[in-house]
């Protein structure tokens, strides 16, 4: 259930080699509150792609720490961070890009992982299994799934 | 080792993790096991722990089912390994032809107040002993047999058996003099934040004890109950074995079990604990 199924990581690497260029990590220029401007990969983000990301385990994982009522229909909402109910009205697109991709920028020390950040991390692991990374360590998730992620959090209004 | 600086987060959340808390965990709660023996379960956090005001066992944090299993020694599906631990005692194995009874007698007698003062100081080794390394140093230096497996089933069995004996007992590890820096090196690495979640104990255990992270309630992460029966995968777990599956979740590389790290770690959090009562073998899912 934690390893990314090698089919579907095939899919986004093939998806992504359609795209221009997605930013890497490195380059990305966040604003002094943490937002990020532009898009990191130039596609529209895919709202329904993006729920996804955020209730599986091996992705972003987002309900383990917060509650959303829109995925009521997925049990087990965690209370580490804040509803995301209404996350929309509180941040713009370009505040929550910078949240997801690396949300330390906005809330310096959080507890909430960084998602798209290379390096910097000490003793990486391989996923899930324990053992050392072997090589460099893709981001948790690609650029188009925090893109993706965003779109989906904008739809999250009161 | 190499010990990196933590961060820490000092946020609203631990505020919230405080308010939450007070609102999902029965405080009145008491633990009593076989009508008998009266469990420190919530007690004032020791000095070293600066960020706790009270120290809690996990065993607060758990269902009422699965709290109720281990307040009967019956019901606690733990106690057949304190049985099978007892046949492994009274066993003999090794070059020299001896069992633990041969030395040690009535388990009773001469393992009361042991478990509650590990890890400890060994004076001729030099070194901070957990019980498991205690235990496998009679094996192989008064036995002559082999080192049980360090989260092994035997070894579970064993550290069980040794454990029960001071159960009710307060946890009352030493900190200071030959163990400071071992002590020391595991309160660095309780606050590291490893992995590529970048997560340390700290996050989710002190930061977060009484929230809901998905599924799980969490707890402060003690270890006065180890070794835990887990109804999870129904069987005996050790503090190390628990230890791993933590760091893992962190997307970390782990430390191995029986390590200096985790020796030094489970030292520090053993501390975290001194004033609760030892409750191996203890029930969680
Ligand atoms: C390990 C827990 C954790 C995970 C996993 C996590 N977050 Fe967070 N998140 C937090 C915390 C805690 C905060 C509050 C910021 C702070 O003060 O530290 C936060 C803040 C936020 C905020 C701003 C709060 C607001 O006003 O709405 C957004 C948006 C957010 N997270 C989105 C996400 C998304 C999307 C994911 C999944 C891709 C995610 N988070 C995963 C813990 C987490
Ligand atoms: C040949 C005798 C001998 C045998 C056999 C033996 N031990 Fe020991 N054990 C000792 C001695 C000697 C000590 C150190 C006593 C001391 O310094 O307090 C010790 C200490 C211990 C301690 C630490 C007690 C404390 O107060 O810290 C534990 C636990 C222990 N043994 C467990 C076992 C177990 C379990 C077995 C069987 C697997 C075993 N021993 C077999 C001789 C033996
Ligand atoms: C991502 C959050 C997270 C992190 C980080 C984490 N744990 Fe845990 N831990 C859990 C969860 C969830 C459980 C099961 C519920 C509970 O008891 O908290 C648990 C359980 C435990 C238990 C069992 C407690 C009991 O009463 O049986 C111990 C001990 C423990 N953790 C120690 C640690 C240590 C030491 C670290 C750092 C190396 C650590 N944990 C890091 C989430 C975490």
């Amino acid at each position: 259930m934690r390893l990314i199924p090698t089919a579907l990581a095939v899919a986004a690497l093939a998806t992504g080699a359609a795209f221009a260029n997605p930013v890497k990590p490195a380059e990305i220029q966040f604003d002094d509150y943490g937002a990020i401007a532009t898009s990191l990969t130039g596609v529209a983000g895919d709202a329904a792609n993006g729920r996804d990301v955020m209730i599986t385990r091996s992705k972003g994982n987002c309900v383990a720490c917060h509650a959303v009522t829109a995925l009521a229909d997925i049990p087990f909402h965690g209370e580490v961070g804040p509803t995301l109910d209404g996350a929309a009205d509180r941040w713009g697109e370009a505040d929550l890009r910078g949240l997801v991709a690396n949300a330390k920028m906005t809330f310096e020390g959080t507890i909430m992982p960084a998602f798209y950040k290379g390096s910097g991390y000490i003793r990486p692991g391989d996923g899930y299994t324990g053992d050392a990374a072997v090589g460099e360590l893709p981001p948790i998730l690609t650029a188009q799934e925090i893109e993706d992620v965003v779109a989906y959090l904008l739809t999250l209004k009161e | 080792m190499t010990i990196h600086v933590a961060t820490r987060a000092t946020t609203g959340i631990a505020l919230a993790a405080g308010l939450a808390f007070a609102a999902t965990a029965d405080e009145t709660a008491n633990l009593i096991v076989n009508e008998e023996i009266e469990m420190v379960t919530h007690t004032a956090a020791p000095a070293h722990v600066e960020n706790l005001d009270e120290i809690v066992s996990g065993w607060v944090f758990r269902s009422a089912e699965t709290q109720s299993l281990q307040m009967d020694d019956f019901d606690n599906p733990g106690m057949i390994f304190v049985d099978q631990g007892m046949d492994q005692w009274n066993e003999v194995a090794g070059t020299a032809g001896n069992s633990c009874a041969t030395c040690h007698e009535d388990v009773a007698v001469t393992m009361a107040g042991v478990r509650s003062v590990y890890p400890k100081w060994n004076e001729e080794a030099g070194e901070v002993r957990t019980l498991a390394m205690q235990i496998n140093d009679c094996r192989e230096n008064q036995m002559g047999a082999e080192p049980y497996k360090y989260t092994g089933g035997e070894m579970a069995n064993m550290e069980a058996l040794i454990s029960v004996q001071s159960r009710g007992m307060p946890v009352d590890v030493a900190i200071d003099g030959p163990v400071q820096a071992t002590w020391e090196a595991g309160k660095e690495l309780y606050y590291t934040r490893t992995g590529q979640l970048e997560l340390s104990c700290a996050n989710c255990h002190e930061d977060n004890y009484g929230n809901m992270i998905r599924a799980d309630h969490l707890s402060q992460g003690q270890i006065n109950g180890f070794p835990v029966y887990r109804l999870k995968n129904a069987k005996l777990n050790t503090a190390h074995a628990r230890f791993k599956g933590c760091v893992r979740d962190t997307r970390a590389e782990t430390y191995k079990p029986g390590s200096d790290e985790f020796v030094a770690l489970e030292l520090y959090v053993a501390s975290r604990g001194n004033g609760l009562s030892v409750e191996a073998p203890s029930v969680r899912n």
